[in-house]
């Protein structure tokens, strides 16, 4: 018993934070919906106009595309998987902060890596790449 | 109190040093939790999809590169039909969230957000159909093993994806919009939503980047 209070003493805010959390599922609203999909319309419709009419030059372009794209993911997580630093106490948060470093290494490393293994390589002797491209 | 092995008697206060009881937690209420933590590792899949194609991606073997395969219109109209799967799965959720939600109307949303999910499908196996008759199968370069890998992948989570929507769709049918369909129904819009975030990731480095050169 003595343990139970002291238990309950200590833990007692938490408890009551947690079961928040609980009960309190993420809720979109109609607002947030539309705001998300016009947003998203936007920044894919950008992209593609650029791409197929080749306006601007490929380096300008490609940085816009990238950008747009990692705006729009944070378009998706924040309208429509309602993604917030608090929901599930914070936990969520966390994983998916975990998730981008992890995702952010194994990218970033894979390409780096295997540029310089390919920079790296010997070249094909002519005749190698001659039937090669024959086939 | 046997459970206690540790007994600090300084200042006559007992330390607890684990859990002596099991919290009660309400039916599902970590189910959210436990389908991020699955969402997220699932990420980490398509993460490696995409390592790949980006190690692979101009390795052509000789063959014809995105630029002459891409046809960009037609993934335009692939990424509509997500996003708007996407918007019609929002809003069966705000109808079912409305007091005196009808089982109809959610059933009705969830079934349009099922047809764009279809059409969504029926596109990209015509594009791979398309890509395979003019000889550009997953067999002929490293380009499009990668790429067959990537975008099949995402096409193999829609489809099991839209297997749940049917499935959630007759069970709320005969169970009504009780508290364990509507989690189930949260978490299928947590995969489709995920799944439209993935998509963002495929059409800008697979086939703008591809087609931009």
């Amino acid at each position: 018993m003595s343990a139970d209070t002291l238990h309950n003493s200590a833990h007692g805010h938490d408890h009551g934070h947690d079961d928040h959390a609980h009960g309190e599922a993420p809720h979109g609203s109609l607002r947030g919906y539309m705001i998300g999909f016009i947003l998203s319309v936007i920044l894919t419709a950008i992209p593609f106009a650029l791409v197929m009419t080749g306006t601007l030059d490929t380096t300008t372009t490609a940085v816009i595309v990238l950008a747009m794209a990692a705006i729009q993911v944070v378009v998706h997580m924040v309208f429509f998987l309602h993604m917030t630093t608090t929901a599930e106490g914070g936990w969520s948060f966390l994983a998916l902060l975990f998730t981008v470093i992890v995702i952010v290494i194994t990218l970033a490393g894979s390409i780096w890596v295997m540029y310089h293994m390919n920079a790296n390589m010997m070249p094909a002797p002519a005749a190698v790449t001659e039937t090669m491209s024959q086939q | 109190m046997s459970a206690q092995t540790f007994e600090a008697t300084a200042n006559g206060e007992t330390p607890l040093f684990y859990e002596v009881e099991e919290h009660h937690h309400p039916e599902g209420s970590s189910t959210m939790l436990g389908f991020w933590m699955y969402l997220m590792s699932d990420c980490l899949i398509f993460a490696i999809l995409f390592a790949c194609y980006a190690v692979l991606g101009h390795s052509y073997g000789g063959g014809e590169g995105p630029k002459q395969l891409f046809e960009l219109p037609l993934v335009a109209l692939n990424t509509a039909m997500l996003l708007f799967s996407s918007l019609t799965y929002g809003f069966a959720m705000l109808t079912m969230e409305r007091p005196g939600a009808s089982v109809r109307a959610v059933q009705g949303w969830l079934i349009v957000t099922g047809l764009f999910g279809l059409a969504f499908l029926c596109i990209e196996l015509y594009e791979f159909s398309n890509l395979i008759h003019e000889g550009a199968g997953p067999w002929r370069s490293a380009f499009l093993s990668s790429f067959f890998t990537l975008v099949g992948t995402h096409g193999l989570h829609v489809t099991v994806g839209l297997i749940w929507l049917v499935t959630l769709v007759t069970q709320i049918g005969m169970h009504g919009l009780g508290q364990a369909n509507r989690r189930r129904l949260m978490c299928l819009s947590m995969f489709w939503h995920f799944l439209d975030v993935i998509w963002i990731g495929v059409f800008t480095i697979v086939y703008l980047m591809g087609v931009l050169g």
